[in-house]
């Protein structure tokens, strides 16, 4: 008995499109966003991730519309990412049917816009998605250190202390991805996971590396992640969200089955 | 055609309060999924819409002054205290702490005191029972156990999970209106009770079927216990 664990499966959302790029790069389609939201949610997930991965402007009308239909057909929480860089942006996609919003770069440039957003919005529906990268070598005391513009721009900031930050201005939840991993298939790096859900007292989402199930089980035995996020195992058909749900639960995990 | 029949053909209404505290959108997409024909929603800021609806919602996001004040700035409050008096009255999240008697939330607030007892903090060092940290807010799908038997329970299976993201519980002084219950490193109550009024503590419009299921069951409540 308690509150169950979850399961998001993300759609990195291009031109209308599901995609997943390996380290960001290498983009496969894996269908429309619409389509794919109800299948997952037929399948029992626990919430849905959609990241605008264009987020140019001309695409913005297109991510609010199919937010929209999401929003209108499938009643699991759902997060919208990518591109959120003012107020006006997080009223947009709140009332496109969005429960929570995913900040991340703009956090980075101006902390201040955390801050606000929480204050104007509320802390549940602040999202901040932190994207690290292991800094230390070999020998040295482990060290996370925040990149920007899909992980190929350092920031100098240190992952652990910007999470506990971010969570002083109001972040609700912390979306953690392992730059490092990303797409790898070599698991989630669980040494920051572990280190920031242990830092800070909000939820934090583990992502990055997904390639099996027992994958995210590590995720939230090893690396305290209240929910783990994973893309292209679910989109291309390796596993469906009841068999994670299954494994999890067989390895003790309280899940919604 | 006798009146039953009559009655039952009856067009019907559906308020959802909208006091500018932001999304509504889905509450009523979900209300508008398990509506009949005869069923309409209507998401409104108006007294004297919410007079004339059949039944009412309140929803509830964000903080509980904000919500307070807003009621209160467009004159909501008597329309909701006489819904609250005659008819199927439902209340989510924020709106269950609004009808508190008060608020531990931005550092007090008094409430709207339908049911007497407080909304209290988890606290940011809120543990389990074995003594392991808990996150907060308390965020995810959690399970609800039943204390009565009530028309908004039907067809929902007792301990079954909703989605819940709130970092304030409510206390009710008067135990009989519990009508549901979560454990969260304590058992708290998450469903209130009391002749017209129903109210809870997770998000229906989030919680997948069981969730649809409870809209249904308000839709078709004829406010008796």
């Amino acid at each position: 008995m308690g509150l169950a664990k979850r399961i998001i499966p993300c759609l990195d959302v291009d031109n209308g499109r599901v995609v997943k790029g390996v380290q960001f790069v290498d983009i496969r389609d894996a269908g429309d966003p619409v389509e794919v939201a109800k299948r997952y949610n037929e399948q029992g997930a626990d919430e849905i991730t959609f990241l605008d991965i264009t987020a140019s402007s001309d695409d913005r009308e297109t991510t609010v519309h199919m937010v929209e239909a999401i929003a209108s057909q499938v009643f699991i929480p759902l997060t919208v990412g990518g591109g959120i860089r003012t107020c006006e942006d997080i009223r947009r996609m709140l009332n496109a049917g969005a429960d929570k919003v995913g900040i991340n770069t703009a956090a980075v440039f101006n902390p201040e816009f955390v801050r606000e957003a929480a204050q104007r919005f509320g802390s549940q529906c602040i999202v901040v998605a932190i994207d690290a990268k292991k800094v230390s070598a070999e020998g040295e005391p482990d060290k996370w250190e925040i990149f920007t513009h899909g992980g190929r721009k350092p920031t100098g900031l240190d992952a652990v202390e910007w999470a506990k930050k971010m969570v002083e201005y109001g972040a609700g939840e912390i979306l953690l991805t392992s730059m490092d991993r990303d797409g790898t298939k070599n698991g989630f790096d669980l040494g920051v996971t572990r280190a920031i859900s242990e830092a800070v007292h909000v939820p934090v989402i583990a992502s990055g590396g997904v390639g099996n199930l027992d994958h995210l089980v590590d995720g939230v035995i090893e690396g305290k992640a209240d929910a783990v996020l994973a893309a292209s195992i679910f989109h291309f058909g390796e596993y469906s969200i009841q068999e994670a749900k299954q494994r999890m639960t067989d390895a003790g995990i309280e899940m919604r089955l | 055609m006798s009146n039953k029949s009559m009655s039952d053909m009856k067009k019907s209404t559906v308020a959802v309060i909208d006091y500018g505290m932001g999304n509504l959108h889905s509450v009523a997409k979900a209300l508008e999924h398990v509506a009949d024909e005869n069923t309409t929603v209507i998401v409104t800021s108006d007294p004297a819409v919410i007079d004339a609806a059949d039944r009412v919602l309140l929803p509830g996001v964000g903080a509980i002054r904000d919500c307070i004040g807003e009621m209160n700035n467009a004159g909501l409050v008597p329309s909701i205290r006489k819904a609250m008096a005659e008819k199927p009255f439902l209340a989510i999240c924020v709106g269950i702490q609004s009808l508190m008697s008060h608020s531990e939330e931005n550092g007090g607030v008094d409430c709207l005191n339908h049911f007497q007892g407080n909304a209290l903090f988890f606290g940011e060092k809120h543990t389990d029972h074995d003594g392991s940290k808990l996150k907060v807010p308390h965020m995810g799908w959690n399970q609800v156990k039943h204390t009565i038997n009530h028309p908004l329970w039907a067809d929902i299976p007792d301990n079954a999970r909703f989605y819940f993201v709130h970092s304030f519980y409510v206390v009710p002084e008067n135990k009989s209106e519990v009508a549901g219950t979560c454990d969260y490193g304590l058992e708290f109550c998450v469903a209130l009770a009391r002749d017209n009024v129903f109210a809870v503590q997770f998000h229906p419009e989030k919680s997948h079927k069981d969730g649809l299921q409870l809209y249904k069951n308000f839709l078709h409540w004829d406010g008796k216990p």
